[in-house]
């Protein structure tokens, strides 16, 4: 899956530049047209309507931020940053970032600790791979809307199924929806149950193409299986897993879905014990207020949030992945 | 660095020191992995697909039976019919949440897939002036969440007068930069140069080099960015939930209006839960393995 080491490759596989002409006329004239033209031709239908739903809206984002503007009465006047202002004050903007945070570790880091070790199960040389590995992607294929409507049953407070079999091996019921803590718990296990499988996958996808005479090499020195995992796998399959890392922290700070539907009500709770950020956003833009202004500035923050986490994740793996062996990666050039 | 094979070992360190890599050996071709890797990967399957079978547990059973017993009965009981048939008939327009969500979800990844490959296929094999430049772009917007210009792309679609419409759904889902970059990837090792020098000698236009002979040969990568997309709209809710609202849902929108109005009578919901997940259901038994052997197709370049 998606690494971004192969684009510089991609030059020097060049053909020689077009063939010497023939014969010169018309027909010449439109090949060469042809060729000139048509790669762009090929390529505008993505930056077209990337530009117009994509990069647009989010620039867009900011002047909109910096401005009165309400849903129904649209434009209103320039407010510099009022609007950031406001909602800095509002102790609803701070708990969702602390419910998106905390339901964001809560979920990612399992979630890829369980992928990375199921991936390195399934990249065994198994009966019936294929079995095991449409297994695990089961969950993906169901709508996080109906995960969360599942697992929003399985989490109910007075008649739930968890609490249930607390109940038999005696503990007290859990508040899942009433505290802090369980209701992030209950979210974010809707979140590892979809998710995991997705990761193993791609992960697993990086495992096999992991040339297996390094392994042979290193059970010759007398490698255990996990030093094998610790010193060879995890570097081999860095690009994958930086990539991997980046994409559930987009998604693990956006996340509305699940928290939205945990209860009917899809406030985030009564005290906005699980309300996230999106969640914030949507309220802010779409709830009463109907502040475009103000919902334009969260999701500009959260935005810069995400650049922000989003980086240091990315120095973190590539940190954790090269340094746990420096001597493999020296050997091992691809 | 060359690893010295089995027989290697044999020939220099005898019999046993043969036998015991053999043995050891985590990894290799040889070697079935023991009872416990089965054990951990039944228990992972088991967790990943009970929940879906508790669902339809609970949509058979009815309302009372669920509220007095929160653990259910592990055999389905006889209701299921008749909740869908009560899904079906709510004033949550079921079936036309079902007919948009095919439609959407049929047209952009039937989008995605076509745009996709002709962008892939430019930028993996022609040339042309800023094509680095431009595919640098394309992968730093992978990283842009695209969900954060809501309130603008709302705008943007109030101005064009598409709100409740189904278009509004459908154009921002027409493109995916993952798409792009996804076949550019595949296509730059699975379509050598020598076949487009080939056709273009016998003097193919771009766009025949395209259809003839780059599209038949994006087929596996092609098929599986298909089922992504198509799982990605069908289970896309965030923004058909603002732009589409309740007169013309697509299923998750359906199921959230299920849950606002009907939250007491959870074999309803379930109803509505697995009635939503059948189809995708179906087409991951059928194309399951495609998609799964495609994720593993785009690892060989790790």
């Amino acid at each position: 899956m998606a690494t971004s080491t192969t684009q510089p490759r991609a030059g020097r596989q060049l053909p020689d530049s077009p063939r010497d002409p023939r014969r010169v006329g018309f027909s010449q004239t439109l090949g060469r047209w042809d060729v000139k033209v048509s790669p762009y031709l090929y390529i505008s239908p993505f930056f077209l309507l990337f530009a117009l739903t994509g990069l647009f809206p989010l620039a867009y984002t900011a002047y909109v931020s910096v401005h009165d503007w309400h849903l129904l009465g649209g434009q209103g006047e320039f407010v510099g940053f009022e609007n950031f202002a406001f909602v800095f004050q509002e102790p609803n903007f701070w708990k969702g970032l602390r419910n998106t945070f905390s339901i964001f570790l809560l979920s990612t880091i399992p979630q890829l600790m369980v992928a990375i070790v199921l991936a390195a199960l399934l990249d065994a040389n198994l009966r019936a791979k294929t079995f095991w590995r449409m297994g695990v992607l089961v969950p993906y294929v169901i709508a996080p809307v109906a995960v969360s409507l599942i697992f929003g049953k399985v989490f109910a407070d007075q008649s739930g199924l968890a609490n249930a079999m607390l109940g038999i091996i005696g503990i007290d019921p859990i508040k899942w929806h009433g505290d802090v803590l369980p209701s992030h718990l209950a979210v974010a296990t809707m979140v590892n149950f979809r998710w995991t499988g997705y990761n193993t996958l791609i992960l697993l996808a990086a495992m096999q193409a992991v040339p297996r005479d390094l392994y042979e090499a290193a059970v010759i020195d007398g490698a255990t299986r996990l030093r094998q995992f610790l010193s060879i796998t995890i570097p081999q399959i860095r690009p994958t897993l930086i990539f991997v890392v980046i994409t559930s922290t987009i998604g693990g700070l956006q996340i509305f879905d699940e928290p939205r539907m945990f209860d009917q009500l899809g406030q985030g709770g009564g005290d906005r014990q699980w309300m996230t950020v999106t969640m914030y956003i949507y309220e802010l833009g779409f709830g009463n207020s109907k502040s475009f202004g103000r919902a334009a500035a969260v999701a500009w923050v959260l935005f810069l949030i995400i650049l922000a986490v989003g980086m240091l994740n990315f120095w973190l793996t590539r940190r954790i992945a090269s340094e746990s062996t420096p001597t493999a990666r020296k050997k091992v050039k691809r | 660095m060359s690893a010295p094979s089995v027989p290697y070992i044999r020939q220099t360190a005898g019999a046993g020191a043969a036998r015991a890599a053999k043995r050891s050996r985590g990894h290799g071709s040889e070697r079935r992995p023991g009872w416990v890797t089965y054990l951990l990967l039944t228990a992972s399957v088991a967790i990943f697909t009970l929940p879906i079978y508790y669902a339809f547990l609970l949509a058979s059973s009815d309302a009372s039976t669920i509220a007095q017993n929160p653990i259910p009965s592990l055999i389905p009981q006889g209701n299921f019919f008749e909740n869908v048939n009560r899904v079906l008939t709510s004033d949550i327009n079921f079936w036309k949440a079902l007919t948009n969500s095919v439609i959407v979800a049929v047209v952009t990844s039937a989008s995605v897939v076509l745009f996709s490959t002709l962008a892939g296929f430019a930028f993996a094999k022609l040339r042309f002036r800023g094509r680095n430049g431009l595919l640098l772009f394309v992968i730093a917007t992978t990283a842009v969440p695209t969900q954060l210009g809501i309130v603008p792309l709302f705008i943007v679609m109030a101005e064009l007068g598409w709100l409740s419409k189904l278009i509004a759904v459908i154009v921002p889902g027409l493109v995916t930069a993952f798409g792009v970059f996804w076949m550019t990837q595949y296509l730059e090792s699975a379509l050598p140069y020598e076949l487009i020098e080939a056709a273009r000698v016998d003097g193919a236009s771009m766009i025949r080099t395209f259809w003839s002979i780059a599209l038949p040969a994006a087929r596996p990568a092609a098929v599986m960015l298909g089922l992504f997309a198509f799982v990605g709209s069908w289970t896309n809710f965030f923004w058909p939930f603002i732009v589409l609202g309740s007169t013309n849902p697509t299923l998750p929108v359906a199921l959230q209006l299920l849950q606002a109005s009907y939250f007491k009578d959870m074999s309803l919901i379930m109803a509505g839960v697995v009635l939503s997940a059948i189809p995708l259901l179906v087409l991951f038994v059928v194309a399951g393995r495609q998609l799964v052997a495609g994720i593993m197709a785009g690892a060989v370049k790790g």
